[in-house]
């Protein structure tokens, strides 16, 4: 039997702002579920803390909601133990970005196969609108009471110079272009991380869906706006890596790419390179069951408790003495 | 003792030489001391070698192998009577004050006890021969000649590439003085060089060397060393191999950590042996192997072992004081989501990065208090090495049975100490996993993450099991696991919580949480917990000796302390002795705090150095005299 949009909701009320970007990712995400049909018991996901961390209460498979900043070394566990799960971290930027930056670059290092999502905003908003890492440098959004005096995190950039194999941008409010990118990050092979654009209508009155819609750019001939947004899709870019010699160009691309902003904002895949082996292949090459037994699936001991684990070899290495039957220790 | 600057295999010396005096059938108890520093620096290892095992350092040094001048000044005053030192002939010429390695502290301390003596040495040659008129004979060997022999007959241009075997020259020195057999000193240079036959054959060649000078130079010097023989079988282990392989044995299959001080050799050890072996019985389960991760932080260290734990998989993390501190968030997060993991604690100098590589036991109210809120937790700690080693294995059955964090407490004396003892019984582990839930339990039915139950524990599900879902948050919950702020479910879910912490007090027995030594009607009853248990039981046997009985009450779960086992043998106690590596007694304000019980007489120590066997027999004894102020405050070491 096939598995609905329905299959994915909880009875939980959904308590976000009238109007909350959080909505259309929540879709998003619900939508991507039901067209690969996975099995909720088959899906984890991990949140930090923040307005977004509530987003596994409302979807119908595993729910972790952890702590700020540290979805990802939660998630890092789980997948690592049960490497057959299909795990997805969602963070905010100021939780992903800034709480747990540190999390978020060394995850890219060891290019294991999750999918990242980062709600980005601009503000802390669950603790009332204060600047978050990527708000830029001078901006004064509603509640701030000066304007921010910290240059903003290019979360593209970070997540290229950090190693994430798969780096893409969507917006909240585009369901369907969201969706189809997600897709795309849980089926890449490797760590991938899609930045969300996101309003939030009740603390930034700058980065709004009027200001990502363009309304305050009018195009004279037509009277109508001009996004900001536009599809790297739609244009002749391509930061795929099909081969080894592509590495360098389409890196270098890609951020070239991650600097715009403000009058033009691309979404879309910035870089994809499965060519870097996974964490699970760089395991598998010390560990050769890891995949068919990893560590949740092993079992530990018989039925009346008695380990399995067998450390024998390890104690006549510290042996010292009786070593041969017998013969005592001379 | 082996001393000499670090990097100049002071350790490896002390492994060859301990292994070597196992072989011969002798009981070793090796304690490794160092600086925070890669080379240069002063380190050294003291030995104790005994037909009896032993189980703490003593004061005393017999005889003191120095590679360098600086040991010699070091620790010529901790030879004892009658004993030697073994130095490089060419230091004796070195003056004393322009070792250069010197801290200016301690420089006027020695120069003090130089004036204190009425001594004015102003070479090292000068010293050893005031302390000679004090029985102390100084065996000079020539080390750069050997060396240069050496060089010659393996035809070595570099003169340069053998001076780290200076090491080995003074091994060999020290067992030709003592006349020991050669044989297992030469098989304990081959498995500490195991794979590697160049280095083995050249260290063989300086053992020889070495041994032939001493043997006939020192020929008359009356210190003997022989080999005997047992059938026993034993084991020459580290404390921190030993918790690595009751982790093993206790079936972790996954660990975290980040680089620390003294905990991460266990990590080390363990990714050395990340595949397993399993007994013949289990072949057909597929391969076993233990995953361990060196994390960014020990904040990712403990939520990535909790993000392991919540599939099923017994996971832990190790660590020490300043990594412990970054963990706290963590470990209330696992407390509040009731996830099953295990902290092996190694305590050091503290607070802040404090004494990096020296001893302490400041931690014990940390781990019992660390993170924000309340929730319950089980604190084991380890008296010795053994222990490490099934407490160990234990801490997965309470973490599981009980579904909340375990700390396994060990501090720096047992993680770099090296002893002989009989060998580890992985048989005698048990594995007992609690209520661990599987998809035939939960099909067609609605589970429960946190289902009210009258123990507190609710039957745990691993994540990722097919047929349903829950949910964890590290807010306030309701049974499915979802955010509630209600003020009923509050209440009932916090007690659920808690009420666990008294369901392992009544399950788990006394005899799994304290050990009892000598008679309930001793004259004094001494109280205790973690690596001074050594130094504490060969105080009391030579007390004993002398007629005077004490009990000694091991602690080994100091949280939940079984507090009516307390009350009733502390309440009949004639004195009460509590001995601790710390300044504030905290184990004492424990005991207190549960059973309103005070003690008697405080033996503590906070100079960053182990508790010494002579040190607590000195001060137990003027105790047992009546002569001891209520608070004594120990200083040994170096």
């Amino acid at each position: 039997m096939a598995l609905k949009i329905a299959d994915f909701r909880t009875p939980v009320f959904v308590d976000w702002c009238p109007g909350c970007g959080d909505f259309g990712i929540l879709s998003a995400v619900q939508m991507a579920l039901v067209d690969m049909q996975l099995a909720p018991s088959k899906v984890a996901i991990f949140s930090g803390i923040g307005c977004h961390a509530k987003l596994p209460h409302f979807v119908n498979v595993y729910g972790i909601h952890t702590l700020h900043g540290r979805t990802l070394p939660f998630a890092v566990g789980a997948k690592l133990a049960r490497p057959d799960l299909e795990i997805i971290a969602v963070m905010g930027d100021g939780d992903g970005l800034g709480i747990g930056a540190g999390h978020f670059v060394n995850t890219g290092r060891r290019n294991i196969d999750i999918t990242v999502l980062i709600h980005d905003n601009g503000v802390y908003g669950l603790t009332k609108g204060q600047a978050s890492p990527t708000l830029k440098l001078g901006l004064q959004t509603k509640s701030l009471p000066k304007a921010n005096i910290n240059e903003g995190i290019n979360p593209i950039a970070l997540a290229l110079a950090a190693g994430y194999t798969f780096i893409a941008r969507s917006y909240a409010y585009d369901v369907r272009h969201l969706k189809d990118t997600i897709k795309k990050a849980i089926q890449h092979r490797g760590l991938a991380v899609v930045i969300i654009q996101q309003p939030c209508p009740t603390y930034n009155d700058i980065n709004t869906k009027e200001w990502y819609g363009g309304e305050d750019r009018l195009d004279p001939k037509t009277g109508k706006p001009t996004p900001r947004l536009y599809k790297l899709e739609e244009t002749d870019y391509d930061g795929v890596v099909r081969k080894p010699e592509e590495v360098f160009p389409k890196y270098a691309s890609a951020l070239s790419k991650a600097q715009e902003w403000g009058d033009r904002i691309p979404m879309g895949v910035f870089y994809q390179n499965e060519l870097v082996p996974t964490y699970e292949d760089r395991i598998l090459k010390r560990i050769p069951t890891y995949l068919q037994n990893p560590p949740a699936k092993q079992t530990i001991s018989d039925t009346e408790g008695k380990p399995i684990t067998s450390i024998k070899k390890m104690l006549g290495e510290l042996q010292v003495t009786g070593l041969a039957e017998g013969k005592g220790n001379t | 003792m082996a001393a000499g600057p670090q990097g100049s295999g002071v350790d490896s010396a002390a492994n060859i030489f301990g292994r070597a005096c196992c072989y011969g059938g002798l009981h070793v108890y090796g304690k490794r001391e160092y600086h925070s520093n890669i080379k240069g620096l002063h380190s050294y290892f003291h030995i104790r070698v005994s037909k009896k095992e032993v189980f703490a350092d003593v004061d005393r040094i017999d005889l003191l192998c120095a590679f360098d001048a600086e040991s010699v000044v070091r620790h010529i005053f901790e030879v004892a009577p009658g004993g030697g030192v073994i130095c490089d002939a060419d230091a004796l010429a070195t003056g004393i004050f322009a070792i250069p390695t010197w801290p200016q502290p301690f420089v006027d301390e020695f120069r003090g006890i130089l004036n204190s003596k009425g001594i004015k040495p102003e070479t090292v040659g000068d010293l050893l021969k005031e302390v000679g008129k004090n029985e102390v004979h100084t065996y000079a060997v020539p080390y750069m000649t050997l060396l240069q022999e050496i060089a010659t007959e393996i035809g070595e241009p570099k003169l340069s590439r053998l001076t780290r075997m200076i090491n080995v020259l003074a091994l060999g020195a020290s067992f030709g003085l003592v006349g020991y057999d050669k044989a297992p000193v030469e098989r304990a240079i081959k498995a500490i060089f195991g794979d590697k036959p160049k280095v083995i054959s050249m260290n063989l060649l300086a053992l020889k060397k070495a041994y032939e000078y001493a043997k006939q130079k020192f020929s008359g010097s009356g210190h003997k060393l022989d080999v005997i023989h047992t059938d026993e079988k034993r084991m020459f282990i580290q404390g921190t191999q030993a918790a690595a392989l009751g982790k093993l044995a206790g079936g972790c299959r996954l660990q975290t950590y980040y680089p620390i001080t003294p905990a991460a050799d266990e990590s080390e050890y363990l990714e050395e042996n990340e595949v397993l072996q399993l007994e013949q019985s289990a072949v057909e389960q597929g391969g076993g192997s233990i995953l361990i991760m060196q994390t960014e932080d020990e904040i990712a260290a403990i939520n990535m072992a909790s993000g392991a734990a919540l599939t099923g998989v017994r996971a832990a993390t190790a660590t020490s004081g300043p990594g412990f501190s970054l963990m706290v968030e963590g470990l209330g997060w696992a407390g509040n989501s009731e996830v099953p993991i295990v902290v092996t604690y190694y305590q050091r100098g503290a607070p802040a990065t404090g004494l990096p590589t020296r001893h302490a036991q400041s931690d014990l109210r940390f781990a019992m208090h660390a993170a924000h809120g309340e929730f319950p937790r089980i604190i084991l700690c380890s008296g010795d090495i053994e222990e490490c080693f099934y407490d160990a294995a234990r801490a997965f059955n309470y973490a599981e049975r009980y579904q909340m964090p375990v700390i396994h407490l060990i501090d720096k004396a047992l993680a770099n100490s090296n002893r002989s003892c009989k060998m580890l019984e992985p048989q005698l582990v048990k594995i007992e996993r609690g209520q661990l839930l599987t998809e035939t339990d939960v099909q067609g039915k609605e589970y429960k993450r946190y289902q009210l139950t009258e123990s507190g524990v609710s039957p745990r599900l691993p994540l990722g099991t097919p047929g349903t879902v829950f949910w964890n948050t590290g807010d306030e919950h309701d049974e499915q696991g979802h955010i509630s702020e209600e003020p009923m479910m509050r209440m009932r879910m916090y007690e659920k919580r808690m009420k666990k912490l008294e369901t392992a007090d009544k399950e788990i027995p006394v005899s799994e949480r304290v050990s009892f030594y000598g008679d309930q009607d001793a004259s004094a009853t001494v109280v205790s917990w973690g690596s001074p248990k050594g130094a504490v039981l060969e105080a009391l046997e030579r007390l004993g000796h002398e007629g005077h009985k004490l009990s000694f009450l091991q602690v080994r779960m100091p949280h939940p302390l079984p507090k009516e086992y307390f009350g009733e043998v502390l309440g009949k106690a004639k004195k009460k002795i509590i001995v601790e590596g710390n300044y504030s007694a905290q184990l004492a304000g424990i005991i207190k705090e549960r059973t309103g019980v005070d003690m008697d007489y405080y033996v503590l120590k906070w100079n960053g150095r182990p508790m010494s066997s002579d040190e607590v027999y000195e001060a137990l004894k003027l105790i047992m005299q009546d002569k001891a102020p209520e608070r004594q405050v120990l200083t040994h070491g170096t």
